[in-house]
């Protein structure tokens, strides 16, 4: 006899389908309509499912239940209408809308959902929660976790993110070229955000990284899928985002404590992920066309190839280009450290020290490294500084374990 | 902040005669320098380098190959910097690679518009 389970986020991965083909009709003016009846399709699902069992195709039930929903809820509507509309065009009548989910419109429609909500206008980390609710089907409860914010604030900022949306009345609908290369930028910004979110996030909970970081190269992937936004910059960011990803069991300790790169075990490390990550950055690098995207997916490149001798040497030369395309403190800081690997820590120290950037836990993380091997006591005042500086916890228990094994060290002396 | 001119010049004829794994270690330390100042947010535009050779024309219409051949030292490439004053920007040029093979840098701040 056959289990039958329900794949794992099913309802989550097929919400964004469901609401982008609805508001193809709807407009995003009504979202809430698409989404409404994307939640009540999943409603009747559970109550029916958890009964009757699993039908043979899930997806194929889903998207039948969504459709009859849609199409009586347009029904409830003209029949509010016709009579007034009668009165001013008695012979019009109107062809009714077929929902349909093949799978080219369920793309074509993503695809749309995708440059809409990236494109809305609204603060990077708006942008972020929305995409997050609308592109991922994450609940306000889940991005609030996410960001280590309150439930409250997280829907404070979706409600102003999706008043702009509405303003902009989109229409979904297949994207011609001129918008396509016009707002492709935006959107790969705020994809690389998003994933970022997950990578870097201040939360411990590994499970939540994981996902945001999958749903990134998910919706990533689905811009490779299009050949018009199948470029150069795209596969780029696919790149940086496999080889990133790659790492993302290796970062961690059980106790969700922050591994530094040294210290990882590499046997942990994706070996799929990176040959992924490999393919995308070959398809990427087919024009000459060098975008931040391309550098970064360079230096990630760098990073999970085992050893070479000049690995430091082609990092530094890719984040001396980096940081003349585009300044952060970040980059700034990444590059001293990069620096400190070729040319040592004595030389580096003279570099950091130039950045002055000392309202930055990292500043201090890098030069109570950098200090380390020479002056103890600079290193802890450092590490300290940048112990009072960070909000994350992780990062303190980290920043503390260094000092405890630099006082050690100056105990023994 | 304001901005600054960097103009680099040397003679292109007293270049270090240098091996390919020299010049590509002198390539690398200018580039370590102009991404040291962006690392600082400090580069406005990274500027080009100029091929040596070129046309000089005068207002009686005479035209000379070359500015070298009456300078010594011809202008062999430019940044452009952000800084807070002329004495910043010029503590900043003094580890400037040029100066290891004898050329020299030359700081002018831009007129605001």
């Amino acid at each position: 006899m056959e289990l039958k389970e329900i794949t794992p986020h099913l309802f989550r991965m097929e919400y964004s389908k469901i609401v982008a083909v609805l508001c193809k009709t709807f407009r995003l003016k009504n979202i809430e309509i698409a989404e409404d009846i994307a939640s009540e399709t999943f409603l009747k699902a559970s109550e029916i499912w958890a009964i009757k069992g699993l039908p043979d195709n899930p997806v194929a039930w889903l998207y039948t239940v969504a459709r009859n929903k849609a199409k009586d809820h347009l029904r409830h509507i003209a029949v509010f209408e016709t009579q007034i509309r009668h009165a001013i065009k008695p012979n019009e009548i109107e062809t009714e809308p077929d929902f349909e989910f093949s799978s080219q419109t369920i793309s074509d429609s993503q695809l749309a959902m995708i440059f809409a909500v990236c494109n809305s206008g609204n603060s990077s980390e708006s942008q972020i929660c929305l995409a997050l609710q609308i592109l991922c089907g994450f609940g306000v409860e889940e991005i609030a976790n996410a960001f280590l914010t309150k439930t409250e604030t997280i829907k404070k900022r979706l409600q102003r993110a999706r008043a702009n949306l509405r303003k902009n009345n989109f229409h979904i609908k297949p994207l011609n070229e001129i918008e396509i290369k016009s707002q492709l930028d935006t959107v790969l910004k705020t994809l690389y955000l998003l994933f970022n979110e997950g990578y870097f996030s201040n939360t411990n909970n590994q499970l939540i990284r994981k996902e945001l970081c999958s749903e990134s190269v998910r919706l990533t992937l689905i811009l490779t899928q299009n050949p018009l936004t199948d470029t150069a910059q795209t596969n780029a960011l696919l790149a940086l985002m496999c080889f990133q990803s790659s790492r993302l069991e290796a970062r961690m300790n059980v106790n969700g404590e922050a591994i530094l790169f040294d210290e990882q075990d590499k046997k942990l490390w994706d070996k799929l992920l990176i040959e992924k990550g490999n393919y995308y950055l070959v398809k990427a690098c087919k024009g000459n066309e060098i975008s931040k995207y391309h550098l970064e997916a360079g230096i990630a490149y760098w990073h999970s190839t085992p050893t070479d001798k000049n690995k430091w040497q082609h990092i530094l030369q890719l984040y001396n280009q980096l940081i003349l395309i585009e300044y952060s403190p970040i980059t700034a800081l990444n590059r001293t450290f990069a620096f400190a690997k070729v040319y040592g820590h004595e030389k580096a120290i003279s570099e950091a020290e130039k950045l002055n950037l000392t309202n930055s836990n990292s500043y201090h993380g890098l030069l109570g490294y950098l200090y380390g091997d020479s002056d103890s006591e600079r290193a802890i005042n450092h590490y300290e500084q940048a112990i009072k500086l960070t909000k994350s916890k992780t990062e303190k228990q980290t920043l503390t374990k260094q000092i405890e094994i630099l006082k050690l060290r100056e105990d023994k002396r | 902040m304001k901005e600054f001119l960097l103009v680099f010049r040397g003679d292109y004829n007293s270049m270090p005669n240098a091996s390919p794994e020299e010049m590509q270690a002198l390539t690398q330390r200018w580039m370590n320098w102009v991404a040291g100042f962006a690392a600082q947010n400090k580069v406005s535009d990274r500027g080009n380098s100029l091929v040596s050779s070129g046309k000089v024309l005068k207002s009686d219409g005479i035209i000379s190959d070359g500015p070298y051949t009456e300078i010594k030292e011809s202008i062999m490439g430019y940044t452009l910097i952000k800084s807070v004053s002329i004495e910043e920007a010029t503590v900043l040029a003094q580890d400037c690679p040029i100066f290891s093979y004898g050329g020299s840098v030359e700081i002018r701040e831009i007129r605001a518009m």
